[in-house]
């Protein structure tokens, strides 16, 4: 049976499923013949997304008659600068002088603004041309609305920097003088009527001058996040939710809790059916008049839990599962030549299996929403990477019209994945109805966010390689058992879903005659989400060790056998790797290229200085990927002394196409450096009794300063056409860095860790 | 009790163990200060007391009486610290949810350590997580402001 339902779903959003009839179409085998879609061309990028793209500026430019330019932004700012960059891009076109430019966010509204779902990496390479088009518009319209004012032919006019200039005379009128009369104007049609700026004349786009948008909030305490927002009278909530995922109250207690000062209501939540998909969790709910008495008066409640059916979930017995289903045959995901028989013919056989637990995105503001509801309507402020499934979970659950439903988009002191689930803004809508409509804010602790994330998946890579007797790889296996994210919307899938397949597992552009990938069964006993960079993590790690492994064996350069293995400059069309997926772009336009990957594989190898000579105790270690259609490579050099790991250097490459925002892509690289690195040396989520082991920052560790690489270097490579199709910038740093860092320790120590964190590993 | 926050006295009668961090927040509006796990393990909530870069989640209110604050919002009248100065000169925020904290805890090692080594820096700085990982500019944004005087 085709899963044809998947093929062009990168982001398995639950709105993403539903169909044109508002059908649900995850249940598997029903025809996607019952939607019209069957008939219709494939829709790519922007135009899959729900809600598709807008470039209408009278949807995001607004101009004072004091001349301030205030441009709303429909995407979330998390720490990639969207905000800043989004209005770069119309700020650029538009002439306008960014000192004079202010931006505020969208309030959910998908059927007027576009997709604003912030996720997947692709904000800029979605609306980089829309956002150019609506500068341009209003551009157009404000030299339009001049020439008229002076009566002379519209092409005597040119606008620039925040005025219109009369060419022949000199004459000028400033924004704010023309502003009314421009918006008066028809939105001119944009393949028609308006020109983009020639790239020479960028003021913005590309420069890393700009100041940032919100720089002096965040530096003052001024910026406003999810946790901050408030109402007068608004009650703080804190709730007690079934440690297992399933689980359900038993029993409750609320005499003690009830009787801490400054508690006003304790709610019971329903717990949802399984699969929970963007419900809330569930459990009883204390409401205070501050933050303090609710967290009090939960740890005084006494609950009893019936814990459901992941009641036993064990990490230590789950993975033991795993490696089982891993070490024999799955579905085929991708099937070249005939791995089997080569790998059985093979000279030398390699095999290899890797493992990475499940990791928590631990954003450091916990998720955070605040709602007032009424009878009919309601208004909520969340940080939340995608306001319109805040607002249609909402209006589901209250029974209330979507339009009724007003989510208020707060800056978000991080996401990774975490926040693009509105679970905690239903929270807040649910209290604030049973508070008779007093406004509630719910506070998720640390340990909330520890306990009840959405976790990314737990995996077991198993690689087998075949070398032929001059130490080529002939042969290439790899099985991917790992629960899917398709398991928190509809029945278990058991298997990756394609979208997680065109991650790193089946679109590898290996010259490798006889490949095989495979998925192999996995359960799901927790939810599983997405995490910056998704399966593309798990699959990186273990494709780019076992590379190392290869090379090693064959007594080969590593860096070298990776460009052996990637072969001769090529496009590739990512179908003729099995994925129909390609993160949701046009393969005809984004072809997977060969020659782009080896470029940021050579950037950091210079900039590394691979091949030099090192002490005894250090190493370098490469490796690169191909992910949100942009290519990135990373290089580090490790010492090892007395088991202690020092992350020397640390070089990483990214070719996202147009560099938009140049100094923003540099701060994406670097913090997937360190979140890579996290990953990769400490942070573990692990289960027992169905419960995660992991309480706070003690248990579940992040890197701090003092171990981050003593000098990290970027590299930007490519972007000279502005018209080549943008890639992701926010995610694909992430993958390459753990592989990357094992291959330098092997290197370093002869070691090779395929299981992470690292830990303790370094010491035995 | 009565204690000082940037400059202002205030007087407090609720419960002596609320933390600093949520009189700070919830009672005063200061939301500056941000709350980050609430077990002095992340430095989100960092401010001074009485000079000293301290985990206001970890101060109850009973331990603070007679003491003086100072907020984010009350580091300089004007955003314009050496520090703050900097950390924009250098673009170290991502998210900015951690800077607060970063900001006064760089601070209070630049009045007190005024040209701090590497070692140094990491060793002050090493008790703030920042899950978008902007340390190599923090680093970067404290020698500057080092470099600039410092202080103020």
């Amino acid at each position: 049976m085709k899963l044809e339902t998947f093929d062009r779903i990168d982001n398995i959003s639950r709105r993403g499923l539903l169909g044109a009839g508002g059908v649900f179409v995850l249940a598997m085998g029903l025809p996607r013949a019952v939607l019209a879609q069957a008939t219709e061309p494939p829709k790519y990028g922007a135009d899959a997304q729900s809600g598709g793209w807008r470039d209408d500026p009278a949807l995001f430019v607004a101009i004072g008659e004091d001349g301030t330019v205030t441009i709303t932004c429909n995407r979330a700012e998390m720490g990639q600068g969207i905000r800043s960059s989004f209005a770069m891009v119309i700020a650029d076109e538009l002439e306008a002088d960014w000192a004079r430019v202010r931006i505020e966010q969208a309030v959910g509204d998908e059927a007027r603004y576009g997709n604003q779902n912030t996720d997947g990496s692709r904000s800029m390479r979605h609306l980089f041309l829309p956002l150019r088009r609506c500068g341009a518009a209003a551009r157009t319209m404000l030299e339009q609305a001049a020439a008229k004012r002076w009566g002379v032919n519209v092409s005597e006019v040119a606008a620039r920097l925040h005025e219109v200039v009369h060419r022949p005379s000199g004459r000028t009128l400033g924004y704010g003088a023309l502003a009314k009369d421009a918006a008066a104007l028809a939105v001119p049609d944009h393949r028609a009527a308006v020109t983009l700026k020639a790239p020479a004349a960028f003021r913005y786009i590309g420069s890393t001058d700009v100041r940032a948008a919100d720089g002096v909030a965040m530096t003052t305490g001024r910026a406003g996040y999810g946790i901050d927002a408030r109402l007068p009278d608004m009650l703080y909530a804190v709730i007690a939710r079934p440690p297992v995922y399933g689980g359900k109250v038993k029993s409750v207690d609320k005499a003690a809790a009830q009787a801490v000062p400054g508690v006003v209501q304790i709610v019971d939540i329903p717990a949802p059916a399984l699969p929970s998909a963007f419900q809330s969790l569930g459990g009883v709910a204390v409401l205070a008049t501050n933050t303090w008495a609710a967290i009090k008066a939960r740890e005084a409640l006494t609950i009893t839990w019936d814990d459901g059916p992941n009641g036993t979930y064990d990490s230590v017995a789950y993975r033991a599962e795993l490696e089982r289903s891993a070490r024999a045959p799955g579905q085929v995901s991708r099937s070249d030549g005939d791995a089997d028989a080569a790998l059985g013919k093979a000279a030398k056989r390699i095999e290899a299996e890797y493992y990475i637990p499940h990791l928590a995105q631990a954003p450091m503001e916990p998720p955070m929403a605040l709602a007032r509801t009424s009878a009919d309507s309601c208004e909520a402020w969340a940080c939340t990477q995608d306001p319109q499934a805040a607002r249609d979970l909402i209006a589901e659950a209250l029974k209330i019209p979507v339009a009724a439903v007003t989510i208020h988009q707060t800056l978000l002191g991080g996401g990774f994945g975490r926040k693009s689930k509105p679970d905690y803004v239903l929270e807040a809508a649910l209290l604030s109805r049973a508070a008779g409509g007093k406004p509630v804010k719910v506070v998720w602790t640390r340990q909330d966010d520890l306990h009840h994330s959405y976790f990314h998946t737990v995996s077991l890579e198993r690689l087998e390689g075949g070398l032929d007797a001059s130490g080529r790889a002939v042969a290439w296996r790899h099985r991917s058992a790992a629960p899917s994210i398709g398991s928190i919307f509809g029945p278990d899938p058991k298997h990756q879903l394609p979208f997680e397949q065109g991650m790193g597992l089946r679109n590898v552009a290996f010259a490798v005659p006889n490949f095989q990938a495979e998925t192999c069964a996995a359960s799901a006993h927790t939810r599983i989400g997405w995490f910056r960079a998704v399966s593309n993590i798990p699959h990186c790690f273990a494709v780019q060790s076992f590379v190392a492994e290869l090379a090693h064996a064959a007594g080969r350069d590593p860096k070298d056998y990776l460009l052996d293995l990637i072969g001769p400059d090529r496009t590739i069309d990512p179908r003729a790797m099995g994925d129909t997926t390609n993160y949701g772009e046009d393969p005809a336009r984004y072809p997977v290229s060969t020659a782009r990957l080896k470029a940021v594989i050579a950037a950091v190898a210079n900039g590394v200085g691979w091949g030099r000579k090192l002490a005894p105790g250090r190493g370098l270690g490469i490796a690169a990927h191909y992910s949100f259609v942009s290519y990135t490579a990373c290089a580090i050099e490790v010492s090892v002394t007395d088991g202690q790991l020092v992350v020397e250097r640390a070089d990483i490459a990214i070719d996202c196409g147009p560099q938009v925002n140049p100094d923003r892509i540099r701060s994406q690289m670097e913090g997937s450096v360190v979140m890579g690195l996290s990953l990769a040396t400490l942070g573990e989520i692990s289960f027992k009794d169905g419960r995660v082991q992991q309480d706070n920052f003690d248990g579940y560790e992040l890197t701090r300063i003092d171990a981050a690489p003593k000098i990290t270097e970027v590299h930007l490579v490519g972007g000279g056409a502005w018209d080549a199709p943008p890639g992701g910038v926010g995610e694909p740093g992430v993958p390459p860095v753990a592989p990357a860092l094992c291959n330098a320790i092997h290197a370093a120590t002869g070691k090779r860790i395929r299981s992470l964190p690292i830990r303790d590993q370094l010491s035995s | 009790m009565q204690l000082t926050i940037n400059g202002k006295n205030h007087i407090y009668s609720g419960d002596g163990e609320m933390p600093l961090l949520w009189y700070l927040r919830d009672l005063q509006g200061l939301t500056g200060t941000k709350f980050g796990c609430g077990a002095g393990l992340c430095g989100s909530c960092t401010v001074h007391l009485d000079g000293a870069a301290m985990r206001s989640c970890q101060l109850p209110m009973s331990s603070v009486e007679g003491q003086s604050v100072t907020t984010i919002e009350g580091l300089s009248a004007d955003g314009e610290h050496a520090v703050q100065r900097a950390w924009r000169e250098h673009g170290v925020a991502q998210c900015g949810y951690c800077q607060s904290g970063q900001i006064m805890q760089a601070a209070a090692l630049l009045a007190e350590t005024p040209k701090p080594s590497d070692e140094d820096i990491d060793a002050a700085m090493a008790g703030n997580i920042c899950r978008c990982g902007t340390y190599a500019r923090i680093r970067a944004a404290i020698k500057a402001a080092s470099a600039a005087g410092g202080r103020s």
